[in-house]
């Protein structure tokens, strides 16, 4: 990551990676584990917003709903849906897991949204530990439902016999290298999206008059970063119900 | 000399993270392959077409996956390398 002291490069005003330094929130002292950084600051106002949607506005329960509730219900039953439908009827049981999964990823990309503010999981840091914990779930759900037969995954039945430990290979190589290519995902995306934005923002300040095309392009990038938070919260949780199919679901193979 | 030798270090990262991103290209087309094929199939049966866009996405997300590694080479040459 590029250090705030470094000679920007480009002769850029706004260096893109400059929003992505983690900084404690009091004082300039090194960063230990317990210390409070901006990324604490927004992961948790991500949790208090998750807590003010899905549990406030759910308090006084209507036939007809208020908005808060008319969200929440909305997010629960897409969710639901997904779930039952991806990672099989088995998989149900890790509704709650998912949803909150989804609505933290959902959050956290939508407040780093906001100018100024912090973008969690723009860090491979975080995604890397939410991926992780899918990993290890899948892993160990599978190893105790189905025991054994759980690395029958990897052993391809229908292909001819001669092409099995190859297509094993594959499959072993394929299964651990999911953690990683779920988190880069949904960190690389975010971090992409936000570092566009800068690089046009450093073309506003260098610009004079001209800035106002840049500043429609920022508008028109804007937009679709709203959608590529939607779509990758959407895909991170789609991805853990497919990954949760291996390990309750029947089968595929 | 030594000068020297770092800044042919610092050509050489350079150069690869820009060859690097050459990568994204893949994803691109990719991408660009599973949308197109969905659309022309939803075309042809527009009922079915609500069912899979779960499918869509995660085909969308395997192909996308390979183009952010790429990127993210690029983005190790540039700030950890």
């Amino acid at each position: 990551m590029a250090t705030t002291g470094e000679e920007h490069a480009g002769g850029l005003q706004i260096h893109p990676m400059d929003q992505f330094v983690v900084k404690p929130l009091i004082g300039d002292g090194p960063i230990q584990w317990y210390t409070p950084t901006n990324v604490t600051l927004w992961m948790g106002i991500a949790v208090l917003a998750l807590i003010a949607l899905m549990v406030l506005s759910t308090r006084r329960r209507a036939i007809v709903p208020s908005r808060g509730q008319s969200v929440a219900e909305l997010f629960y039953g897409f969710i639901y849906k997904m779930v039952d439908d991806v990672a099989g009827h088995e998989g149900v049981k890790f509704f709650p897991y998912v949803m909150t999964l989804f609505m933290f990823v959902f959050l956290s990309n939508m407040l780093g949204l906001i100018p100024m503010s912090f973008s969690t999981t723009s860090h491979i840091a975080v995604t890397a530990v939410l991926a992780a914990m899918v990993f290890l779930t899948v892993t160990l759900v599978g190893l105790y439902r189905k025991g054994i037969g759980f690395l029958g995954m990897f052993w391809v039945s229908s292909a001819p016999l001669i092409l099995r430990p190859v297509l094993a290979l594959i499959e072993v190589i394929s299964y651990f290298v999911r953690p990683l290519s779920h988190s880069i995902r949904l960190g690389g995306n975010l971090m992409a999206g936000h570092a566009v934005i800068k690089v046009f923002a450093g073309f506003a300040g260098a610009m004079g008059v001209f800035s106002v095309v840049p500043i429609a392009a920022i508008t028109a990038i804007y937009g679709l970063e709203l959608l590529v938070a939607a779509v990758q919260a959407y895909v991170f949780t789609i991805l853990t119900c497919v990954y949760l199919r291996d390990a309750v679901g029947e089968a595929h193979h | 000399m030594e000068a020297e030798v770092a800044q042919f270090a610092l050509m050489g990262k350079y150069i690869g993270a820009g060859l690097a991103t050459m990568g994204l290209g893949g994803a691109g087309i990719g991408v660009g392959h599973i949308a197109g094929n969905f659309l022309s199939g939803a075309l042809r049966n527009p009922s079915a077409a609500p069912g899979q866009m779960a499918n869509l996405f995660v085909g969308i997300a395997f192909a996308e996956a390979l183009g952010i590694f790429s990127f993210l080479i690029a983005l190790l040459l540039m700030f950890a390398v």
